[in-house]
C-alpha cells in the first residue's frame, strides 16, 4: 500500500480503533459490570458495583444474584433452549429451501446469474420489520391465508396460525434465506461441474454422484450458511415479537422484557452477558472456517 | 546471430548508466537478491533473464525503487538511488499486467505522468498524441483500457512509460500476456523501438529465445545472484556453466578429466562417452575435471563409421520432423543418451536413419566446448 | 439432481421471498378499514399517510439520522478499511478485525442495551450525552453502520491491484496523490454502495433505537413498531409499500451500479 506519512497512518488507525472501543468494547464492560449489580429504584436503577471503602481504594460490591436467579429459573432456562432450539430448526429448514436454490443459481446461464442473485439478496436489504410485518398481516385469523381458505372451504374455522412457533420458524426462514443461499452458491459456483462427469464415467448415477461429490464439496457453504442462520436467530426479537406466541419463549423478547417491562436492568445485562456467550462459540467457529478459507485460497 | 554487430554495447570506458553494487533483498528467510554487482550500458537492450523465483522481477523492482534494498546500492546515471522513492527516480516501469489505471481513458492513462510533473496543458496534449503516434494507438485515446486488446494493452502501457521520456526503460515481462504470433512482432518492435529513441531498456523474461532474440546483453541470474552477462552469443556457446548450458536450449553433456592439450584442443577421457573427446580448450590443463558441451545442432551422424575425431558407435532411437528439421534421440553403448538436430539435407547424407538403426555419431573438436562447473 | 428439481425450488424460493411483501401492497390499495375485506381500489390510505403528522416527523427524523450516520460510517469504514491492510501482526489485525466486526454478530438486544448503559453511565460520569435521542441513536448506527461498511470496502479494497498504486508511484505520484488520482477513484462505487447500505440498515432499525433513543424521538420504525403491534392496518401497509419500493430500487441501483464497476476494472 502506499506509504502515508507517520501523522496520517496514526489518524486512519487511530480514529476508527477509538471509535470501536469507545462504542464496542467499553458497552460490552458495561453491562458486564452492571450484571454484577442489583436492582433498585432509582436513577440509575440498579446499585454502584464500587463503594467508598475504608481506605483509598474502593470495595467491590459484586453480587450473583442475577446469574444463579438465571439458572434456577425454568423460565430463563427454556428460554434459552427455546432460543437455540428454534434457532437450529429453522437453520435446517433454510438449508433444505436454501440449497436447491443455491444448486439451481449455480447452473443457469452466466448472464442471469448476477441479476437473480440480486433478486435473492434485495429482500434482505428491504426493510426487515415490514417483511416480518408482512407475515402477519397473512397468518391473522382474519388474514390473507385464512378468508382465502375459508372461502374456498377447505376449513370452517380460521386456523391458528399466528402467535405460533410455526410462525417463528416461518419468519426466521423467510429473513435469513439469502444467508444461506449466498455462501452454499459461492462454493458451487466455483464447483469444477466436470468433476461430476468424472464420476458418472466411473459409473457414479446423478443422484451417487450428487452425494459422493457434490454435497460434500458444499460442505463449507453449508456449514457457513447454517451459522449465519443460526447465530441471528439466536437473540432474535422482532420475529418472536411479532409473530411468536405467549408460549413460544426465546431470549431476545424475554430480555427486552426484563428490561422495558420490569426495569430490571441488572438481570437484563445478565442475560446479555449469556447471550453474547451463547452467540461467541458459533461466531468463533464462522471465524475460524473464513480464517482457513482464505489460507486455502 | 551476426546482429549482435548492430546491437549498441556498453561503451568501453563510457560510465555505465546503471551501477548496482552489492545489492541484497531478503523476504523472510529467502533471500531475493544476493549480493547483485552488475553494470548496464547507455542505449543498452538489456535482459535479465531467469527461472521464476531468479530474483530478476526484484531486481528491476529494485532499480524502480519498489523494493528496498537490505544492502547495497544503485547508481542511475552517477546518482544515487538510495533513499529516493519510486515517485522520484528517472526511471520508467512497464508492468507485466500492465497496471493500467481503469478508471481512465487512453489518453489520460499515458497523460498521468506528465500531469505529475505539473507540465503545461498544451505540452502534455502534444507529448500524449505524439507518444501514442509513435506507438500506433493515436486513434485510439478515448477508449478505456477494458476496451483494448491486449497488444493495444502493452502499447498503452509502454506508451504511459515512454511519455515521461526516462533514462532508463524497465521492462516487466513485456511479451508475456501475447500470444505466440504476436510476441515475435513485439519483440521485433520493441528493438526498433529503443533503437529509434535510443534509452536505455532493461527487460526482465523468463524465456531464453525472447532474450537472445532482443538483447545487447544478458544477465543470467539464479537464486538472487548473477550466473552469468555477456552477448547473447558467448551464453550460448560459452556457457560458463552446466546451469548456464543447459538454461539456453539443449545441450549434450559429457563429463571427464583433462587427459592433454594440444594446439588449442583438448582431449578428455570421459566415462560418460566411452571414448576420448576432443574439445577447445578454455585454459584448463591436464588432470582438471570438466564437461563437455556440444549442442545438438553440431552432432553429425553418418551410416559408416566416419574418420574424424570424436566418432563413436550409437543406436537410433525416437525420431521426430519437427518441420525445419529431425530431432533425434541416440544411445550410446554406455547408456549415455544424445540429442542431435539435422537439417532434411544432413537427414537424407546420413543415410534416413531410422529407429533402432546402428549408426554413428561425431562432431568437430571446435564445436565442442569445455566447462569447468 | 435433475435440472428440473432445483429449478422448481428457484421458482418456489422467490415466490416465498416476494409473495408475502406482493400482497401487502396489493391490499395498501384496498378501500376497507378491514385490511382483509378486500372493497375496491382506492389510494385513501396514502392519502391518509401524508397527512399523518406523527409518521412525517418520524420519516424526517429517520433520513436525517440515516444520512448522518452513514456519512460517518463510511469515513470510519474507509479508515478502518486501509488500518486493516496496513496491520503487519497477525494477532494485532486479528484483534482489530474481531473489534470491527463484532457489531455484525451481536445480537440487536445486546447491542441496544449496552449502548444504553454506555450513554447512561458516561452522563453519569461525565454528563454527556445530556439527554439520549437523534444524537445517541445515530452514534448507536455509525457504531453498526462502520461495521458493514468497512467489509463492502475493504472487500474492494482488496481486489484492487497492488501494481496500480506501484506504477502510479512510478510515474512519480506522491502516495496522497496516488491515493487521491488512484485509490479513491476505483474505491468510489465500493464506498457510494456503503454509504447506501448503511443508511438502509439506519432506517430500518427498530430494536437499537428503541434502547437508546430518549422521550420525544421516535424514528419511524419505532412508530410503525408500536403501530404494527396494535396490530394490522391499512396505512402502515402503505408506508411499508413506499418504503419497500423505495429502498429497493436504492438498493437495487447500489448492487447493479458496483457489479458493472467491477466487470469494468476486471482485466
Amino acid at each position: 500500500m502506499n506509504g502515508g506519512t507517520g501523522a496520517a497512518r496514526k489518524i486512519v488507525l487511530g480514529f476508527p480503533l477509538g471509535w470501536m472501543l469507545l462504542f464496542t468494547l467499553l458497552p460490552a464492560l458495561v453491562v458486564l459490570a452492571i450484571s454484577f449489580t442489583e436492582k433498585r429504584l432509582g436513577a440509575p436503577p440498579f446499585t454502584p458495583l464500587l463503594v467508598p471503602g475504608e481506605g483509598l481504594l474502593p470495595d467491590l460490591n459484586a453480587s450473583g444474584d442475577n446469574y444463579a436467579l438465571i439458572f434456577s429459573d425454568s423460565l430463563y432456562i427454556q428460554a434459552f433452549a427455546g432460543s437455540i432450539r428454534i434457532a437450529a430448526v429453522s437453520a435446517l429448514i433454510t438449508l433444505l429451501i436454501a440449497y436447491p436454490m443455491a444448486y439451481a443459481l449455480a447452473r443457469v446461464r452466466t448472464g442471469l446469474r448476477t441479476p437473480l442473485l440480486v433478486l435473492v439478496v434485495l429482500p434482505f436489504w428491504t426493510s426487515f420489520l415490514i417483511r416480518v410485518y408482512a407475515w402477519s398481516s397473512l397468518l391473522n385469523s382474519n388474514g390473507v391465508i385464512n378468508t382465502l381458505l375459508l372461502d374456498t372451504g377447505l376449513i370452517a374455522e380460521p386456523l391458528p396460525l399466528l402467535n405460533t412457533e410455526f410462525a417463528v420458524h416461518l419468519g426466521i426462514v423467510y429473513s435469513y434465506l439469502p444467508f444461506m443461499v449466498l455462501p452454499i452458491y459461492a462454493v458451487l459456483e466455483r464447483l469444477d461441474w466436470t468433476l461430476l462427469d468424472a464420476a458418472s464415467d466411473l459409473g457414479a448415477k446423478p443422484a451417487r454422484a450428487f452425494f459422493r461429490v457434490t454435497l460434500p464439496l458444499s460442505m463449507p457453504g453449508i456449514v457457513a450458511g447454517l451459522l449465519l442462520v443460526f447465530i441471528p436467530a439466536l437473540g432474535e426479537f422482532i420475529i418472536p415479537d411479532l409473530l411468536g406466541g405467549s408460549d413460544t419463549l426465546m431470549v431476545g423478547p424475554v430480555l427486552w422484557n426484563e428490561f422495558f417491562g420490569n426495569n430490571d436492568w441488572p438481570l437484563a445485562a445478565a442475560l446479555a452477558m449469556l447471550l453474547l456467550v451463547a452467540v461467541l462459540v458459533p461466531a468463533a467457529l464462522v471465524y475460524r472456517l473464513a480464517r482457513r478459507a482464505e489460507v486455502a485460497t | 546471430m551476426d546482429a549482435d554487430q548492430d546491437r549498441p554495447l556498453t561503451g568501453g570506458d563510457a560510465p555505465p548508466i546503471i551501477r548496482i553494487r552489492g545489492v541484497t533483498r531478503r523476504f523472510g528467510g529467502t533471500t531475493a537478491l544476493d549480493g547483485v554487482d552488475l553494470d548496464i550500458g547507455r542505449g543498452e537492450f538489456f535482459c535479465l533473464l531467469g527461472a521464476s523465483g531468479s530474483g530478476k522481477t526484484t531486481l528491476l523492482r529494485a532499480i524502480a525503487g519498489l523494493e528496498t534494498l537490505d544492502s547495497g546500492t544503485i547508481t542511475v546515471d552517477g546518482d544515487d538511488m538510495t533513499g529516493w522513492p519510486a515517485y522520484r527516480r528517472p526511471v520508467n516501469m512497464m508492468f507485466q499486467s500492465y497496471a493500467l489505471f481503469p478508471h481512465l481513458s487512453v489518453e489520460k492513462n499515458v497523460a498521468f505522468g506528465l500531469q505529475e510533473e505539473r507540465r503545461p496543458r498544451g505540452e502534455i496534449r502534444e507529448r500524449v498524441q505524439e507518444t501514442l503516434d509513435l506507438l500506433e494507438m493515436g486513434a485510439l485515446g478515448a477508449r478505456k483500457p477494458h476496451q483494448l486488446s491486449g497488444g493495444q494493452r502493452q502499447r498503452v502501457a509502454l506508451a504511459r512509460a515512454l511519455v515521461k521520456r526516462p533514462k532508463i526503460l524497465l521492462l516487466d515481462e513485456p511479451l508475456a500476456a501475447l500470444d505466440k504470433k504476436l510476441r515475435e512482432r513485439a519483440q521485433a518492435e520493441l528493438v526498433s523501438l529503443r533503437e529509434r529513441i535510443g534509452i536505455t531498456f532493461v527487460v526482465v523474461t523468463h524465456d531464453q529465445e525472447e532474450a537472445i532474440g532482443m538483447a545487447s546483453r544478458i544477465a543470467l541470474m539464479r537464486d538472487g545472484k548473477l550466473v552469468q552477462v555477456g552477448q547473447p552469443r558467448d551464453l550460448y556457446d560459452a556457457p560458463s556453466s552446466r546451469y548456464v548450458a543447459d538454461f539456453f536450449g539443449a545441450a549434450n553433456l559429457f563429463a571427464g578429466t583433462v587427459a592433454g592439450v594440444t594446439g588449442g584442443i583438448a582431449t578428455v577421457d570421459s566415462g560418460e562417452a566411452g571414448a576420448d573427446l576432443r574439445a577447445l580448450c578454455d585454459g584448463q590443463s591436464a588432470g582438471a575435471a570438466v564437461t563437455v558441451m556440444v549442442r545438438p545442432e553440431h552432432i553429425r551422424l553418418a551410416r559408416a563409421r566416419p574418420a574424424h575425431a570424436n566418432a563413436m558407435t550409437a543406436r537410433v532411437g525416437a525420431l521426430s520432423f519437427l518441420g525445419s528439421f529431425y530431432a533425434c534421440e541416440l544411445t550410446l553403448p554406455t547408456g549415455k543418451s544424445v540429442r542431435a538436430r539435422l537439417s532434411p539435407l544432413e537427414f537424407e547424407a546420413a543415410g534416413r536413419p531410422a529407429q533402432g538403426d546402428e549408426s554413428h555419431v561425431w562432431w568437430e573438436p571446435a564445436a565442442a566446448r569445455m566447462l569447468s562447473q | 439432481m435433475t435440472r428440473l428439481f432445483p429449478l422448481s425450488m428457484l421458482a418456489f424460493g422467490y415466490a416465498f421471498l416476494y409473495l408475502p411483501i406482493a400482497v401487502l401492497m396489493i391490499y395498501s390499495f384496498n378501500d376497507n378499514r378491514l385490511v382483509t375485506v378486500w372493497s375496491g381500489f382506492s389510494t385513501r390510505w396514502y392519502g391518509e399517510l401524508f397527512r399523518n403528522a406523527q409518521i412525517g416527523d418520524a420519516l424526517w427524523l429517520s433520513l436525517r439520522v440515516a444520512a448522518v450516520s452513514a456519512t460517518a460510517s463510511v469515513l470510519l469504514g474507509t479508515m478502518a478499511a486501509f488500518a486493516m491492510q496496513r496491520i503487519r501482526r497477525a494477532a494485532g489485525r486479528g484483534a482489530f478485525e474481531a473489534l470491527a466486526m463484532a457489531p455484525l454478530i451481536l445480537p440487536e438486544v445486546l447491542t441496544g442495551l449496552s449502548l444504553l448503559m454506555l450513554f447512561v453511565m458516561l452522563s453519569e460520569a461525565i454528563g454527556w450525552p445530556a439527554s439520549r435521542g437523534a444524537t445517541t441513536i445515530t452514534l448507536a448506527h455509525i457504531t453498526f453502520g462502520t461495521a458493514y461498511a468497512i467489509v463492502v470496502i475493504r472487500a474492494r479494497l482488496s481486489q484492487l491491484d497492488p501494481r496500480l498504486e506501484e506504477a502510479a508511484a512510478d510515474l512519480g505520484a506522491t502516495p496522497w496523490r496516488t491515493f487521491v488520482r488512484v485509490t479513491l477513484p476505483l474505491l468510489v462505487p465500493a464506498i457510494v454502495a456503503a454509504w447506501l447500505l448503511a443508511f438502509t440498515l439506519s432506517l430500518d432499525d427498530v430494536v437499537i433505537a428503541s434502547f437508546v433513543t430518549g422521550p420525544g424521538a421516535s424514528t419511524l420504525p419505532i412508530v410503525i413498531y408500536s403501530s404494527v403491534r396494535l396490530g394490522v392496518s391499512p396505512q402502515i401497509n402503505a408506508l411499508a409499500t413506499l418504503l419497500v419500493v423505495g429502498v429497493a430500487m436504492l438498493i437495487a441501483t447500489a448492487m447493479l451500479t458496483l457489479w458493472r464497476a467491477e466487470r469494468r476494472s476486471a482485466p
